[in-house]
């Protein structure tokens, strides 16, 4: 306040110097602004409002040219045909298992990244834990190919105790789902549970409780927002893959598979972009359920 | 007997000696303090005897039963911490009967002793709040709750109230002090604070470097300091010693005095048996509201300060005159010989 009533004496009494800019910091701001606005709103949102329009045109079945005549038949389809249906829903489960299964095996090592490590240890874990990120995501999933392929590594190893590679198909992408978007569910968690104070935990056992009594009435009610948070990437990125299932998923269909197929081979762009729509509304639902919770805070 | 015993307790944090062969003990029903300057070991006591830092050597004693290999959750005592460590996720109610809830106590049961426990620190009617929606005082009043609802037999405060202005910190001494008269408990309380400590304490033990310079009840601590470093940390005191005592006092030794049992007088001033009248020159005065500090230098070397307190009587000279030659009357029985078995500390001035 001080500074700037300073200002506005200093504009009314000295000399007017400096540009309109650096007297208008509406209007600096705004400028500033304005390409990452411009970005969002262009490349993002436009592209976005893009796909819906899209979605609404419909395909000469002959010629294969794009008809701008607004129709719903393309979600028509989606809803009548029940593969597609079978196949949404199948993206969405796997999508939730991905979420829930990494979940799981974050929380453990989230948990022991932000409390128990020594501050060296943790280095190194964050470090471990960032470095897939930097391979190359075909490099990860090709990897994760030639280990469920026959007599691949998981086969070798599973020898001895009986256990088969589960071989390409679904339960392999939902595998290596998990396996790639691992990362982004430890860190929030991580960043998570490291905020929160140690003396909250002494207190707890201070109070009576003992390990598990604290994990269950104090850390998990603690972590839940990060764990909320970092599902919202594991389930996202899940819902729109379609590399994965196309290199370890088989025959297996996800809506990304049949996206690509329809763009590609198929040539039906309003149905693709109808079918992509899909993946959007579901997520919008999920970010507004989130928000309850107070997820999105600490993302 | 004892409520609290440490015998030999050590703990070090690597290179470190946090605290060092502590023999304490703490009698029932007691309000005991531990005072020291940050780092001195004191909090680590405290987190030892709550279960929080497993000793490198000696015993924590409860009772007469030992725990020092018990967990937290396994000693009958509770902590009111530093940052009150509320649980955020629940409400205040819910926080309060945590205690009784984890140790299976039944639904009725455990609201009405958290009720009861709320209107204690006086906090009725605030079981519904979010912890964010309330301020630090009240926060610190569900801290206290939370700990006294499980009725332990030792509570543990550690610097609670630190992080409290002033007016209210001194409000919550006053209220401290009555709960536990109250309850009964024996309160530990850990603080870096001298007048939070000699103001609500039965007893003080006053640490420094990891170990344990004098306990003693509050007017003793104050009184006859048991070493140099206590004098000097617990309020203000001039020091006298080596040739400046030799000079002033015709004696040698360590001795300090409190500003208030000296006294400054017109120069030439001649001593009243059992009295000094020490020459010097006024140097500085610092007015302090309740009170005005003189600061003299002495002909005979060194510097006192003295405190006299503003009653608004004219009757004494006044002090505010800089470079004044004044007389500086003490009476002997106000030294307070130090021991000698502390070294020199620089960093008591």
């Amino acid at each position: 306040m001080t500074s700037s009533a300073a200002q506005t004496l200093a504009g009314a009494t000295g000399p007017r110097r400096g540009s309109l800019l650096s007297r208008s910091g509406g209007l600096r701001t705004g400028l500033l602004l304005l390409p990452p606005m411009l970005w969002l709103g262009v490349a993002y949102l436009a592209a976005l409002g893009a796909l819906l329009v899209t979605s609404l045109w419909s395909q000469n079945d002959f010629t294969g040219d794009i008809e701008r005549i607004w129709t719903f038949d393309n979600y028509r389809q989606l809803w009548d045909i029940p593969v597609y249906r079978t196949i949404a829903f199948r993206t969405i489960g796997i999508a939730a298992l991905v979420t829930v299964i990494d979940a799981l095996l974050a929380f453990p090592v989230a948990l022991y990244m932000a409390k128990v490590a020594s501050p060296r240890g943790r280095r190194l874990l964050v470090i471990a834990v960032l470095m897939p990120l930097w391979a190359s995501y075909l490099v990860k999933a090709y990897a994760w190919r030639g280990m469920f392929s026959e007599g691949g590594l998981i086969d070798w190893v599973g020898k001895p105790f009986g256990i088969h590679s589960p071989g390409y198909g679904l339960v392999a992408t939902t595998i290596t789902l998990a396996y790639l978007w691992l990362p982004y569910m430890i860190l929030p968690i991580y960043a998570g549970l490291e905020r929160v104070p140690d003396s909250l935990f002494e207190a707890s056992g201070d109070l009576g409780a003992g390990a598990w009594t604290t994990l269950r009435r104090v850390v998990l009610p603690m972590a839940f927002p990060a764990v909320v948070a970092g599902s919202i990437f594991t389930f996202s990125l899940s819902l729109g893959d379609y590399i994965a299932v196309t290199i370890v998923g088989g025959a297996g269909q996800l809506i990304g598979t049949v996206v690509y197929a329809n763009v590609g081979t198929a040539n039906n762009l309003p149905f693709a972009a109808a079918f992509a729509t899909v993946p959007v509304v579901v997520m919008l639902v999920y970010l507004a359920a989130a928000r309850r919770t107070g997820a999105l805070e600490s993302l | 007997m004892a409520a609290v015993t440490t015998r030999g307790l050590t703990k070090d944090f690597g290179e470190v000696r946090a605290v060092d062969d502590l023999d304490l003990e703490i009698a029932d029903g007691e309000f005991f303090s531990m005072l020291g300057p940050s780092g001195s070991g004191k909090t680590t006591v405290l987190r030892m005897v709550a279960g929080f830092e497993r000793p490198t050597s000696g015993s924590v004693l409860l009772g007469d039963q030992d725990v020092t290999a018990l967990p937290p959750h396994r000693r009958d005592v509770n902590t009111v911490f530093q940052d009150y460590a509320i649980f955020p996720h629940m409400d205040v109610i819910t926080n309060v009967e945590y205690g009784l809830r984890v140790k299976g106590v039944d639904r009725r049961d455990r609201r009405r002793r958290a009720e009861e426990a709320l209107s204690a620190v006086r906090l009725e009617g605030y079981g519904r709040r979010r912890p964010h929606q309330l301020s630090g005082g009240q926060r610190q009043r569900v801290a206290l709750a939370r700990a006294l609802v499980n009725r332990p037999k030792v509570l543990l405060l550690d610097e609670p109230l630190g992080a409290l202005d002033l007016k209210l910190r001194q409000e919550m001494q006053l209220e401290l002090k009555q709960i536990q008269r109250d309850v009964g408990i024996t309160f530990v309380f850990v603080t870096h604070d001298q007048e939070e400590a000699l103001s609500m304490s039965d007893r003080v033990a006053v640490f420094r470097d990891g170990r344990v310079e004098q306990v003693a009840t509050p007017i003793e601590l104050y009184e006859r300091p048991a070493s140099s470093f206590v004098a000097g940390f617990v309020g203000i005191s001039n020091r006298i010693s080596g040739e400046t005592a030799r000079q002033l006092l015709g004696t040698s030794g360590d001795y300090a005095v409190r500003p208030e049992r000296l006294r400054v007088a017109p120069a030439g001033t001649s001593a009243s048996p059992g009295e000094l009248s020490l020459p010097g020159k006024v140097r500085e005065v610092v007015y302090l509201g309740p009170t005005t500090h003189a600061i003299v230098e002495l002909h005979g070397g060194g510097t006192l300060t003295i405190s006299r307190p503003n009653t608004g009587a004219t009757a004494e000279p006044p002090l505010e005159a800089a470079d004044r030659l004044v007389a500086v009357v003490l009476h002997r029985d106000s030294l307070i010989a130090l021991s000698g078995g502390t070294e020199e500390t620089e960093e008591t001035a």
